[in-house]
């Protein structure tokens, strides 16, 4: 057991636990944090998708001593921002959400992408998300979501 | 598309779901929950000799089929029970349930999993169809491994066959597929006033009330089922969650705490069913002008260790073995193989991918031989109204195929392209035509299901829809809304839909075979209709209604006679490739959709299951590889299980054309199956065309691309 401080959606936070425990598990058990989820548990589908230092990574395959001093930004830290709106909003629009387990994943590739391309064409949209599974859409239509989002976010990102 | 129900609105969870409010089965919070495993067989044929278990901690349990109370049953009640709740003295596939072990702590839970030792006694077990025809081992299943055996005739097959022209044959086989929702399989059992709630990640909730009550014995009222949130289903949680959720009831009857038993993604691919797999051959016989006189289709189907849903799944395959066209003399056996693999169950088609992969590679291939375009070929031999089908009726459907053709042909630039790359070494296209029928086979929703649903006027101007039929994912916490609001007048968001409770909503049946909305939202419309006629009689009024089976639609199940569907979808798929010929890597260029699903309730919804159901049937075609290697799946995780990212599928250009089916409601029929069928053998004859040699199996892997242009 060890205590590890790190920022969790802008508040600092304490967490004492074992180091090798997933960040996944900790943002889900511990601070009850369930926008993230868990979909393989070995880093290939994108569900349980943060961002650390800005960074889109998937938290089952970071320890919990990993992110000693990191910053960490879950769906629960952006959703109520004016990006995180943006997105749900163009998300909703497109037609990208259906059983919605891979979307608040989505939501934070998005956010990673338009952090560093406010205007990414459509390869550079398929690229972004290529991380991130989805067994019900075939993409297209959260492609389409990505495009609005960024069409709208001009003037945020 | 032009029906005012088609305009698309935002879906009514679409913010919860994306923000991550939405809560899913691991998302909730219980007191005192308690962590269940299950002991699974190791073995795929074998007697259980001993279970040697390690001493347990007080808290921790052991619960196998000797915690079944007297008045209950070791048997899973779906379409027949052989599927046994805990395996006894011997198993039948690898992952049987033997039993399962729970306490307070997950970690604790593996540790005295992993302390168990299970002696066995191998028997030799059957995996292949080979090996289920000669009984290997001894029959699985009866006497002779036959779980279902069907014939289909129409017209004189044997004198057709004496004097055709030309006779041409082909054999066709498709693998297991994973259903890879993103979501794997989960419940929550608990004990509340004094009743047991099951809280499931599932598309029927019914059926589980059902194999619940019949494993503890009880009266199904003593059983309570609460649908939540669901991560993707395509099948895979349509009898399966009863599989989990009968042993997970005899813990909690047992101990009388909430236990949650939520696979992880590892036990999920390994550990679940899958689609059938199936080995198809077909012998066409032509006449001195090319045109088709005679079929006959040998069709196999892999249901695996226990019956479960296949026989109606051999059923869907064989009634879809014809495809869309016109065949005077046809005859097509069916039979349902058991082998000592996992069961194989329902999946996003039900049969029909099987059978319509066959007989359309199987029409590519026979214009292949004649030297003639495929479409032309196909085109020729297309079943129109009122033309004789395989089980001896008409066609009741306006068959807008041509349109539909001609629409594709535009969209794709299909004609001029195949002429184009005919001499291409490295490009090619294909295009498949289907169809598929809407509810259940036959009489089933008349028979079986008689399907219940109902509204109520509730305070502040709104209605409440009782119905227990799921959102999964495919949208239909908004389409059903959008129905019944319709008739009403109400907004979609003044119309009540919660997640089904079997103590609240009545049986409007499960929530699979595209019935959905075809069926159920029609009863829903109708029963709106009521509710409005009395909605001035204050809060709190209610209404109901219940299938009625239109009267021109007759069916005679014992021998599969009549109408088999009251309505087809209909679909054509156009894919475009390109391979490499040095790594024999394929690139999709394109793919173009139309489809007929009578109306579409939502044109962005639709457009959402077209592109959805096509990616899903582009990984089954290409990448999604399921093997068994001594009766286990050598596939276990999302690394070595492959389905398609953004980046492996270009945009699927979808269209609609109107058709109104007079019983859907505003005109629609089933859809969700329907999209998945087209793009394996549409895919699959791209290939063949860019390489220059025939396709007979999915999914086509570069190592197969090698192999058939070694040849």
């Amino acid at each position: 057991m060890k205590e590890i401080k790190f920022i969790l959606n802008g508040k600092e936070v304490s967490v004492e636990a074992d180091p090798l425990k997933r960040l996944l598990d900790v943002l889900r058990e511990d601070k009850r944090m369930t926008g993230v989820k868990e979909g393989c548990g070995e880093g290939e589908c994108g569900a349980c998708s943060v961002l650390m230092n800005g960074v889109l990574v998937n938290s089952c395959m970071i320890p919990l001593g990993a992110v000693e001093e990191a910053e960490i930004v879950t769906p629960e830290g952006i959703r109520e921002t004016e990006k995180g709106k943006l997105i749900i909003d163009a998300f909703g629009d497109a037609g990208a959400v259906q059983c919605g387990f891979c979307t608040p994943g989505m939501m934070m590739a998005t956010e990673a992408l338009l952090t560093i391309n406010k205007t990414p064409e459509e390869e550079e949209i398929r690229e972004a998300l290529s991380g991130n599974l989805c067994r019900c859409t075939g993409y297209d239509l959260i492609v389409k979501g990505v495009q609005i989002a960024s069409e709208r976010g001009k003037d945020l990102w | 598309m032009g029906a005012k129900i088609s305009i698309p609105v935002r879906r009514i969870d679409a913010k919860e779901k994306a923000g991550g409010w939405a809560k899913y089965i691991g998302d909730y919070e219980f007191d005192n929950l308690q962590h269940g495993r299950f002991l699974r067989s190791e073995r795929a044929r074998a007697k259980i000799i001993e279970i040697k278990k390690p001493v347990f901690p007080e808290g921790y349990y052991y619960v196998d089929a000797s915690d079944i109370p007297s008045s209950g049953k070791n048997n899973i009640q779906m379409i027949k029970d052989d599927w046994r709740v805990f395996a006894v003295d011997e198993v039948r596939y690898i992952g049987e349930t033997i039993a399962i072990i729970l306490g307070p702590d997950k970690q604790k839970v593996l540790d005295l999993l992993n302390e168990i030792e299970i002696i066995y006694e191998d028997l030799i077990p059957a995996f292949t169809f080979d090996d289920a025809l000669a009984c290997k081992g001894g029959a699985v299943h009866g006497t002779d491994n036959i779980f279902a055996e069907y014939l289909l005739n129409v017209g004189n097959t044997d004198n057709a066959f004496k004097i055709a022209d030309k006779i041409i044959e082909g054999k066709y086989e498709t693998g297991f597929q994973e259903h890879l929702y993103m979501e794997t399989q989960g419940l929550v059992g608990t004990w509340e006033d004094g009743k047991i709630t099951m809280y499931a990640s599932a598309q029927c909730p019914f059926y589980i009330r059902k194999s619940v009550a019949g494993t503890l014995g009880v009266p199904l009222g003593d059983i309570r089922v609460r649908q939540v949130t669901t991560g993707g289903a395509f099948g895979g949680k349509e009898h399966f969650p009863d599989v989990i959720a009968t042993p997970l009831a005899v813990a909690v009857n047992k101990i009388k705490k909430p236990i949650s038993m939520i696979y992880d993604r590892i036990e999920d691919i390994s550990f679940t069913c899958k689609r059938h797999p199936s080995k198809i051959t077909i012998k066409t016989g032509l006449d001195k002008d090319n045109n088709i006189i005679a079929m006959e289709i040998d069709t196999l189907v892999n249901g695996g260790a226990y019956e479960s849903s296949t026989p109606i799944v051999l059923q869907r395959a064989i009634l879809h073995g014809l495809g869309v066209y016109n065949i005077p003399n046809a005859r097509i056996l069916g039979r349902a193989v058991a082998t000592n693999t996992f069961p194989s169950d329902a999946y996003r088609g039900f049969g029909a991918p099987q059978g319509l992969f066959a007989i359309e590679m199987h029409m590519s291939h026979i214009a292949d031989e004649l030297g003639l375009d495929t479409s032309d070929f196909k085109r020729k031999h297309f079943i129109k109204t009122n033309d004789i089908t395989i089980t001896n009726s008409k066609m009741h459907d306006d068959v807008k195929l041509e349109e539909m053709f001609a629409k594709i042909d535009e969209m794709s630039d299909y004609s001029s392209k195949v002429k184009k790359y005919a001499n291409d070494p490295v490009k090619g296209i294909g295009i498949a035509f289907v169809n598929h029928g809407g509810g259940f086979t036959g009489n089933g929703e008349q028979v079986v299901i008689q399907g219940v649903v109902k509204m109520k006027r509730l305070d502040d101007g709104k209605a409440g829809l009782y119905v227990s039929v799921v959102e999964m994912g495919q949208g239909l916490q908004t389409t059903m809304r959008k129905i019944a609001a319709g008739e009403l007048g109400l907004s979609i968001e003044d119309v009540v839909y919660d997640n089904p409770d079997t103590d609240i909503v009545p049986d409007s049946g499960p929530t699979c075979a595209s019935r959905s909305i075809m069926v159920v939202g029609f009863l829903v419309q109708e029963c709106a209709k009521k509710l409005k006629a009395k909605w001035e009689e204050g809060v709190g009024t209610e209404a109901t209604h219940q299938y009625v089976h239109p009267e021109e639609f007759v069916w005679e199940q014992e021998t599969l006679q009549g109408d088999a569907y009251p309505a087809y979808g209909w679909g054509i798929n156009v894919v475009e490739v390109e391979y490499d010929p040095v790594t024999f890597e394929v690139k999709t260029e394109g793919v173009w959709a139309v489809w007929d699903v009578g109306v579409a309730i939502d044109e962005t919804i639709m457009q959402g299951q077209s592109s959805g159901g096509i990616i899903q049937a582009l990984g089954y075609a290409s990448i999604e590889k399921c093997e068994l290697k001594n009766g286990a799946f050598m596939q276990h995780t999302m690394a070595d299980y492959t389905i398609p990212t953004s980046l492996d599928f270009p945009k699927v250009e979808t269209v609609f054309i109107d058709n109104p089916y007079k019983y859907g409601p505003s005109g629609a029929k089933g859809a969700g199956e329907l999209v998945f069928d087209a793009a394996p053998p549409a895919y699959a004859e791209a290939v063949q065309n860019a390489i220059g040699k025939r396709i007979y199996d999915i999914p086509v892997t570069p190592e197969m691309i090698m192999e058939a242009l070694n040849k």
